[in-house]
């Protein structure tokens, strides 16, 4: 199955107490960050405590990320060699402005690899766009690297950027958010959305995870478990959606059957796109538990 | 007056009531008024001192207190600082429980005054001091229904029982807060009190609020009390309660609340009619929360919630999900007003709530109760008395009553608190037996006592997240690592009973 | 690696373990331990940080921790900052898998 991506849960990188227990949430994806939330004199303690805690805590289950720093400061590099070296999670940069921070980085995790004897190719990576001009590249930043699985858009920088501020409907989000789906969709990879940092505005909160969800994203950052739950029912596909994922997947199986090369469904063909949509669904709907496991691969 | 002899009635011997003819000159009627014999006739007596005198209290008789003052209550030490003064040796101390407040005790006990305690717990200061060998004679713990059981059947006489009243009129019908005004001291229901009541030899009500005759409805009857103390402050209410007890907003807490909710969906128990008990506080009281919810979705309506009454169960009461409700000790001031106001929050006597001798008591009439624990161990075994430093540090509250009398019995606890292990091999301190205990629910996943195979197998369809017990603590251990041995000495401290007042574990003194 | 200075790391905070490492003149570790739970844990608590500043090349420091019921990896993360920090140096080599 698809890795799924609805929630990504941010946990700043210094905070033992947070770090220890961010496993047991529902999360789909957990990220440890050694960039914003982390004050300059504490990089280093961050440094170590997310190198550490990745050798050690039982990650299964989950994706796991690490936003390092810049790769223009010597934090960022030994963010990386740090975090690389555990083998064990996605690379997420902080601000991406063109494909030559994609390629930069790259060429750093690629050195890497290869002094820890570590697969090459195996380290993933995830951009993030939090500027103008790095929306502008989007498309190029997506399809810059083949370790890429996502990028995400950052809301509060960004919207700085533009000179505006950030209202509760998001309209001057609007361009910035399709740019990055967009993008994520000739690329190929998950487009994942902003925070949303009033904890407490649930009803904002979720009307916010709706307008996502209908724009095409895959999935939400997280600030606190509390807002786990709304995401993932808000992405749960609905009964009439999954019967009809069934209906292409059992006709898959129909056309495999009869040794068919053609694949139909009531009376129309089903090529790629559809066939891919229906397996979504059917992920989402499995994560969510309204569908059961079993039934799937039957 | 009419001319016959006591001869002339047949079979007299048989008829009981026969004891001389009528003669007016023994009458002597009262024609004071009820306000005259209010000031005048009544069971107030000038001092504290004045009403041990006339109690009959000597060395080495055993007196008790309620604790539905909590961290706030003043009683204990007042009464103790005076019986200290005035002379009194070797007491046997009965409290329904003991908090951080009463560390004053410490000096009592070493000075002789109190030669030995009963209570439900232990926590602070006297907690430590008693871990660490204060007492000769080991402390006896009782749960609130053993308590009451005790007390009833002569187990535990009580001979005069020091109860604090937030209003009392002259004649001893005292209750949980002032009728007329919503002020003072308010504790809602006495029910540790009213059993007390009821069986102590002599009665006396400590009260800094005289009311007009007659105090009621009461919850504490004028025919059970024998003197009434005025004073001017019987507690602290910012140590007694707080307005309304808030649902915990810690992330952790919620999610082991809402997985416990789960479980009661999944036993089978939550049917329109049903009844349940949850704890006051972290997960066990948020339990409410996500039930309330539910009940809202499906329509399903309580037939009565059980407690440790707080502001959220009157809460679901207001929205009509919960038809009665049955109140020992109420947690906040909402409980409070609600025991006061409402006809349908009945206060119910510790007897009532969970005596082990009473096959109608309230306990037993629970399909679901939520309770927490310091440690749960791989036999189910629950610890709700010391820590993992092996300090004794709570009380045993109601927790073996519940879950006996449940139909399931839910025990929500972190995997860990910080570094210490909260499912372990073995517990330190038994205080349920794992017999009773049905699942344990964790931040990390459910476990199901091996013993309910019809209800670990509805949970495990429900598609919860179910592990073995031992799987649990493995995780926990690989977490924090494998603790050394606490360092004990053979001196038992404390006696550790069930319900039924046998000894189910002994607790031993810290060597330092 | 030589300890130069006095340096700090980590916080009071619940799960945290503060370390102050000094310079010392001894050729040994001296380690100086509060903990919530010294006595279930202390002495693992002492062995993690003496065998951490041991695998960083430090044999001489004094060492006062101050222990919140931090888990090893956390004891070991704020050992090698405290370590570092107080040598004035990067470090320059990360492990794998500790298990």
């Amino acid at each position: 199955m698809k890795q799924l991506r609805r929630t990504m849960l941010y946990v700043p990188g210094n905070n033992p107490g947070m770090i220890k227990d961010a496993g047991i949430y529902n999360a789909d994806c957990v990220m440890f960050d050694l960039e914003d939330s982390v004050s300059v004199v504490e990089k280093d303690a961050a440094r170590f405590l997310v190198n550490e805690a990745l050798r050690t805590l039982d990650l299964t289950g989950k994706e796991y990320l690490v936003r390092v720093n810049a790769l223009d400061s010597p934090l960022g590099i030994a963010d990386l060699e740090a975090i690389v070296s555990t083998r064990k999670v996605v690379i997420r940069l902080p601000k991406t402005e063109s494909a030559q921070d994609i390629l930069q980085c790259e060429r750093e995790i690629e050195r890497i690899e290869r002094e820890y004897n570590i697969e090459p190719g195996s380290t993933r990576m995830m951009a993030a766009v939090e500027s103008a001009a790095g929306v502008l590249n989007a498309k190029e930043i997506a399809t810059a690297s083949p370790r890429l699985i996502g990028i995400a858009i950052g809301a509060e920088d960004y919207v700085t950027d533009l000179k505006t501020t950030r209202s509760a409907n998001g309209v001057e989000l609007m361009f910035g958010r399709s740019m990055v789906l967009l993008a994520a969709r000739a690329a190929g990879i998950d487009a994942i959305d902003t925070v949303y940092s009033d904890v407490n505005n649930e009803e904002g909160f979720r009307e916010e995870v709706q307008l996502i969800k209908q724009l095409g994203f895959d999935g939400k950052s997280i600030i606190n478990p509390r807002q786990i739950n709304a995401v993932h029912e808000i992405f749960t596909p609905s009964l009439k959606e999954i019967d009809k994922a069934l209906a292409v997947i059992e006709a898959i199986k129909e056309a495999n059957r009869k040794g068919s090369g053609v694949i139909a469904l009531n009376g129309k063909m089903i090529d790629k796109p559809v066939v891919m949509r229906a397996q979504r669904t059917i992920d989402l709907a499995v994560a969510s538990g309204v569908l059961e496991k079993e039934r799937e691969n039957a | 007056m009419r001319n016959f002899s006591l001869d002339q009635i047949p079979y007299s011997d048989e008829l009981t009531c026969l004891k001389d003819v009528f003669n007016a000159k023994n009458i002597i009627k009262n024609t004071r008024t009820l306000s005259e014999r209010e000031e005048l006739h009544n069971k107030i007596v000038g001092s504290l001192e004045e009403a041990v005198r006339l109690s009959g209290l000597k060395d080495g008789m055993t007196i008790s207190f309620h604790h539905h003052f909590r961290n706030g209550d003043y009683i204990v030490n007042l009464v103790m600082d005076k019986l200290a003064e005035m002379g009194f040796k070797h007491l046997v101390v009965a409290a329904s429980s003991l908090t951080d407040c009463h560390y004053p005790l410490i000096e009592h006990i070493k000075s002789g005054v109190i030669r030995r305690i009963e209570t439900s717990g232990l926590r602070g200061k006297l907690a430590e001091a008693i871990s660490g060998g204060l007492m000769d004679v080991p402390v006896v713990f009782r749960s609130h229904g053993g308590r009451a059981g005790a007390i009833e059947n002569g187990e535990l006489p009580i001979d005069v029982a020091f109860l604090g009243a937030p209003s009392c009129d002259p004649y001893g019908n005292a209750n949980g807060y002032i009728r007329d005004k919503d002020e003072g001291i308010m504790c809602g229901s006495m029910g540790y009190a009213k059993c007390d009541s009821q069986n102590a030899d002599k009665t006396i009500i400590i009260t800094n609020h005289i009311v007009h005759y007659p105090n009621a409805p009461f919850g504490i009857s004028e025919s059970d009390v024998d003197y009434i103390v005025k004073v001017d402050e019987i507690g602290d209410p910012a140590g007694i309660m707080s307005g309304a007890t808030r649902f915990t907003s810690n992330p952790k807490e919620l999610m082991i609340a809402e997985m416990a909710c789960k479980v009661i969906i999944a036993s089978g128990r939550f049917k329109d009619g049903f009844s349940f008990q949850t704890g006051t506080g972290g997960a066990s009281l948020a339990v409410t929360r996500f039930l309330r919810d539910m009940m809202r979705a499906k329509k399903i309506r309580a037939s009565f919630a059980l407690g440790g009454i707080t502001g959220s169960i009157v809460d679901l009461y207001e929205e009509g999900l919960v038809r009665k409700l049955l109140d020992v000790q109420s947690f906040d001031l909402k409980a409070a007003r609600s025991l006061r106001d409402n006809r349908f929050h009945q206060q119910i006597s510790a007897s009532y709530y969970a005596s082990p001798y009473n096959e109608g008591t309230a306990v037993n009439q629970l399909d679901v109760v939520v309770l927490s624990a310091l440690e749960v161990d791989c036999n189910y075994n629950v610890n709700v008395l010391t820590g993992s430093d092996g300090v004794i540090r709570g009380a045993i509250g109601g927790h073996p009553d519940t879950a006996y009398g449940a139909s399931v019995s839910i025990i929500v606890v972190p995997l860990t608190r910080g570094r210490i292990p909260c499912i372990v091999k073995e517990a330190g301190t038994i205080v349920t037996p794992g017999k009773i205990v049905d699942v344990i629910v964790t931040d990390h996943g459910i476990a199901v006592n091996p013993m309910r195979k019809n209800l670990r197998k509805r949970i495990v369809d429900s598609g919860l997240p179910v592990f073995e017990i031992e799987e649990l603590q493995q995780k926990a251990e690989k977490l924090v690592g494998i603790s050394d041995p606490i360092p004990y000495t053979d001196k038992v401290v404390g006696v550790v009973t069930y319900r039924d007042g046998t000894v189910i574990d002994l607790i031993r003194q810290i060597k330092e | 690696m030589k300890i130069k200075n006095v340096a700090l790391a980590g916080t009071m905070e619940s799960s945290d373990i503060m370390i102050t490492l000094e310079p010392s003149k001894e050729k040994s570790l001296v380690i100086e331990l509060d903990s919530t739970v010294d006595k279930q844990f202390g002495r693992k608590i002492r062995r993690v940080i003496g065998d951490t500043l041991l695998e960083v090349g430090v044999d001489s420091a004094r060492v006062i921790a101050v222990d919140k019921g931090a888990l090893d990896c956390v004891i070991r993360a704020r050992v090698k900052t405290a370590a570092y920090r107080a040598a004035g140096e990067e470090c320059c080599h990360w492990g794998g898998d500790t298990k």
